[in-house]
């Protein structure tokens, strides 16, 4: 209590991003004020919990609102009478004596979780009979079935990466989350450097970039087709300065960049006309719609209505408007082209991240151009074979070392007395990395040189002895 | 150089990377008139390294040639002398992520040992973050101050000599993570929960053996922590090879019609010699690190 002001930081506010969990359930949304949501098949709305602290557990009451949890009373579910083997348990269907209809009773009695599991309890004849640890099991299925409850956490790499794996790895590209920390780590992402990203995976690989820069340097986003993907990033719930240091470069750009022939300035009338046309034909406007429909109908209403004039009067009008709030878009757009591609022409970005759905190979190859010697890169690829590829072009064309294509397995633990063991075996899915280092491509070969960082030297060639 | 920063150009008494090729790596702390011996030569710091920028190749006097390399924690890690056992990247990397760690973090570490993970902690918490780390071997602690000093990382970490189990981190309620590397982790945890900020943060413990895992977390159910989770984290190295793989020889097939060009390949005897498919693949290396240590995580709750 007695730092209040440093409290607030830690407090929820209307319009925070949050994440919601139940057990390994996480969800992530904005804090609206009556908005209904809906997290594991409940209702709630989130209007109460606005003024709380974050990591509060909140209690699900009957039509949605949530009220701060009081301290677990779990101890009220301790049994001590337990049994010490299943010999005599025999499965008849018939140990829980009351019906679906009795628990269906229970709920909409508004009876807590707690209360519920304790009426199962009670009412299941081979309860008292199980082994201490069955009944512990037993008690915490039932505890995920029936308890009510949602924890409200402030968003951060390691818990959006653990739900976008959960709920939507297809949107990620099957990025497990510790390849995720691998990439972080290889790439040596952090504070005041210059990040190139090219990802697809929602923008969870940019916020977790973003996130360890900590809106310090600038991290450009190398984004394929009419504009980059944010959704991952806007999860995170950035400061607004952290956004500042966000550039975004279209890739479709990246030949002429690179061939010198980009023109962002708009002193060049028909370079803005391009664009204009570009622009246009990307996104098809409403105004161009009207273009095509005002003629027949402006012929139908002639006769009828007299203050037609009037009206075409109005619609120029609106055309006009429109016309000029594209025109400050495009010239914004520009001015956002012109400001990245100034950061790239230097050629000297620190680090580079590629994770997306395409083949990373030209991707690796057209962005590795911008590094400056001795900076790390890191490519993700759901599959290994576009790596290998990735890994072969690199050796031929030189200026890299360190390279290493790996992948990483994770092993969960379930640690309680007596009953530890491995959890599952997460493997394969988690995909591949291909890391290295850039150095100085320097063309005039010296004499002797360090041996290559390939494979290892082949082994001598065993006879055929088993044959 | 820093290990916090990126520099284009090599200065006196920067420390960089000689870069000797496949896994061989050389810290080279940078001086004015010094020389480093190499397999491949000499190198003279002032006309070969001083001015030179990171990533080019350096000529040694044998005319073989190094490449000179920008310090980083993960090329630290390669290349670092090993005062004790140290935590690799691979390690390193959930442990960053997972203690959620970002510039400004405060963050309490014991042992300190090597400073492997030391340096990568710093590399994430700058510019605004730092670091409490807690050595009970007085050589070591003293050993590593040096090494922050020298990499330009000082003002980020306090190094303090003491036993972490009896005396603590010498910090209350700073923390946004604490991680514990040490033989008895679970006679920490007190005074880990001490040293975490009272809204709460995040824990992490390294050990080799089950047995300490479970004490551990033991303690943390304990201490009132929540989220306890254990995980492992194994790297495979992937060797990228061309494989030759022989075509068996069935012996001449009545039943094919004579293929255009088949005619060539006259004598059968010669079929076995050159039928043979390449292709590019990878080979698992023969042997891996199959355990480095299990991973504990854990959340401080609000107090």
């Amino acid at each position: 209590m007695a730092d209040n002001e440093d409290d607030d930081q830690y407090r929820i506010k209307e319009g925070d991003y949050v994440v919601l969990k139940r057990g390994e359930i996480y969800k992530s949304m904005q804090i609206q004020p009556r908005k209904k949501v809906i997290f594991e098949k409940q209702w709630i709305f989130l209007d109460n919990v606005v003024g709380q602290m974050y990591n509060t557990t909140f209690e699900i009451l009957s039509g949605g609102a949530l009220q701060p949890k009081k301290e677990d009373t779990e101890s009220s579910t301790d049994v001590k009478v337990a049994g010490t083997d299943n010999r005599n348990i025999v499965d008849d269907g018939k140990s829980q004596k009351l019906t679906r209809d009795d628990i269906e009773t229970l709920k909409e009695q508004g009876l807590k979780g707690q209360e519920i599991i304790q009426q199962l309890i009670d009412n299941s004849s081979t309860f008292s009979n199980k082994t201490g640890y069955a009944q512990d099991k037993y008690i915490k299925k039932k505890k995920k079935k029936y308890e009510n409850t949602v924890t409200i956490l402030k968003p951060t790499c390691r818990i959006l990466a653990l739900m976008y794996h959960g709920r939507e790895p297809g949107k990620i590209c099957h990025l497990r989350y510790d390849t995720l920390a691998q990439m972080l780590t290889l790439s040596n992402i952090h504070a005041g450097s210059k990040v190139l990203v090219f990802e697809t995976c929602a923008g969870l690989v940019l916020g977790a970039v973003m996130e360890r820069m900590g809106g310090y340097g600038s991290v450009i986003q190398m984004y394929p087709g009419g504009g980059p993907v944010r959704a991952g990033v806007e999860c995170f719930g950035f400061p607004a300065h952290f956004h500042k240091t966000l550039h975004e470069f279209p890739i479709c750009n990246v030949n002429a960049l690179l061939a010198g022939s980009l023109d962002t300035t708009s002193k060049d009338p028909t370079a803005d006309e391009k664009q204009f046309d570009v622009a246009v034909k990307e996104e098809p406007p409403e105004a161009e719609e009207q273009q095509e429909g005002s003629p027949e109908q402006s012929m139908e209403t002639k006769a009828e209505d007299a203050d037609d004039d009037h009206e075409k009067l109005e619609r120029e009008k609106r055309k006009e408007e429109k016309a000029q709030e594209k025109k400050v878009k495009l010239e914004e757009k520009r001015r956002k082209l012109a400001a990245s591609a100034a950061l790239l022409e230097g050629r000297n970005a620190d680090g580079l991240v590629i994770a997306s759905r395409f083949h990373p190979c030209p991707v690796l190859l057209g962005l590795i151009k911008f590094l400056s010697p001795s900076r790390p890169f890191v490519v993700y690829s759901q599959y290994k074979e576009p790596l290998i590829e990735c890994y072969t072009k690199l050796k031929e064309q030189g200026g890299t070392v360190n390279l290493r294509l790996t992948d990483t397995w994770l092993r969960h633990y379930q640690v309680l007395p007596n009953r530890t063991h491995p959890l599952l075996l997460m493997s394969g899915g988690g995909g591949y990395l291909l890391s290295g280092t850039t150095v100085a491509t320097d063309h005039s070969k010296p004499t002797v040189s360090p041996p290559d960082d390939g494979p290892a030297p082949k082994r001598p060639k065993l006879k055929n002895s088993e044959g | 150089m820093n290990f916090v920063e990126y520099s284009d150009v090599i200065r006196d008494g920067d420390v960089v990377i000689v870069y000797l090729g496949h896994n061989s790596l050389m810290p080279v702390k940078v001086q004015h008139g010094a020389q480093t011996q190499t397999r491949y030569g000499a190198i003279w710091h002032s006309s070969d390294f001083i001015g030179r920028r990171y990533g080019s190749k350096v000529t040694c006097s044998k005319g073989g040639w190094v490449l000179v390399l920008h310090p980083t924690p993960e090329l630290w890690t390669a290349a670092l002398p090993h005062r004790t056992q140290i935590l690799y990247t691979t390690d390193i990397s959930i442990i960053t992520m997972m203690l959620e760690l970002k510039p400004g973090s405060v963050v309490c570490e014991s042992g300190t040992g090597s400073g492997s993970l030391s340096h990568a902690i710093l590399r994430t918490i700058a510019p605004s973050g730092h670091l409490h780390t807690v050595e009970f071997h007085e050589q070591r602690a003293q050993k590593v101050a040096e090494e922050f000093q020298e990499h330009r990382v000082d003002h980020l970490v306090t190094v303090r000599n003491q036993d972490v189990c009896k005396d603590g981190f010498g910090v209350s309620g700073v923390a946004d993570a604490v991680f514990l590397d040490i033989p008895s982790p679970w006679e920490a945890v007190g005074h880990a929960k001490a040293a975490l900020k009272r809204h709460g943060g995040r824990l992490c413990s390294f050990s080799p053996c089950i047995e300490q895992v479970q004490r551990t977390c033991e303690a943390l159910v304990d201490h009132g922590f929540q989220e306890v989770s254990s995980l492992e984290v194994l790297l495979r190295v992937h060797d990228v090879r061309t494989v030759s793989l022989p075509l068996p020889d069935f012996g001449p097939d009545p039943a094919a019609p004579a293929e255009p060009g088949a005619t060539e390949e006259a004598p059968p005897t010669t079929v076995s010699s050159h039928a043979s498919i390449s292709l590019k693949t990878t080979t698992p290396p023969r042997e891996m690190p199959g355990h480095t240590g299990y991973l504990t995580f854990a959340t401080k709750p609000r107090t």
